[in-house]
């Protein structure tokens, strides 16, 4: 049901795709020598949804990549900084290879419990 | 294809925002004195407005009309630690103009 995948997703580790960066001279201090990245949020098939977000990046993102975002505040600012406590609370944790998915036609009988 | 509940949500994470007014408001909390209450328009990507306005205590010398970022959530009070300011809506960057969203 991807129609109700693009629903706006709330939640704290999510899937986006980078599309941009953000500069910023004026900003809070912990911010200094960290990337704000633009990111679009999207579903596991990578549709994109209606929720767009900043994020700290952690890993050497670029624009285009797939990234899997953490938004809580103590993670994302661990990740991003090396230290918590400072005002973040979305960073980008990891770069995603690929994801796979189940699909409909995939064959489970394997799978299937056999009883003597 | 936006839903109404979709374009209702304003309490998400770090976003760009517009900063469209400032709040005036004589008896507050103690620690809330001599901060600046803005009411802030949050923005998608393509800067376009989303969301419901909010108020937002600004830590980094914002002004009316400017883009900037924020930041929710007990993080939004770190800014001024030590005075434990009771916010959970902290503007924390001004983007230098819209050229400098790179957004491609």
């Amino acid at each position: 049901m991807v129609g109700t995948r693009t629903e706006v997703c709330v939640t704290f580790m999510i899937l986006a795709r980078v599309v941009g960066n953000i500069v910023a001279t004026q900003k809070n201090i912990r911010y200094e020598n960290a990337r704000v990245m633009l990111c679009q949020q999207i579903t596991p098939e990578g549709e994109d949804t209606s929720y767009s977000c900043l994020a700290l990046d952690s890993v050497d993102s670029g624009v285009g990549d797939t990234v899997l975002i953490v938004q809580e505040g103590w993670s994302a600012s661990t990740a991003a900084t090396g230290k918590a406590g400072a005002a973040i609370d979305s960073a980008i944790v990891g770069v995603v290879d690929r994801i796979d998915l189940l699909t409909e036609d995939l064959d489970l009988s394997f799978a299937k419990v056999t009883t003597s | 294809m936006l839903t109404t509940s979709q374009t209702e949500v304003c309490a998400t994470f770090m976003q760009l925002a517009r900063v469209i007014g400032t709040v005036v408001a004589t008896v507050k909390n103690e620690s809330l004195h001599g901060r600046k209450l803005m009411i802030v328009q949050t923005l998608d990507r393509h800067l376009n407005e989303s969301g419901k306005p909010m108020v937002a205590i600004d830590s980094v010398g914002a002004g009316v009309g400017e883009l900037v970022f924020w930041c929710r959530g007990k993080e939004a009070s770190f800014p001024f630690k030590r005075e434990d300011t009771p916010t959970d809506c902290t503007i924390i960057g001004i983007v230098d103009s819209e050229d400098h969203v790179l957004n491609t």
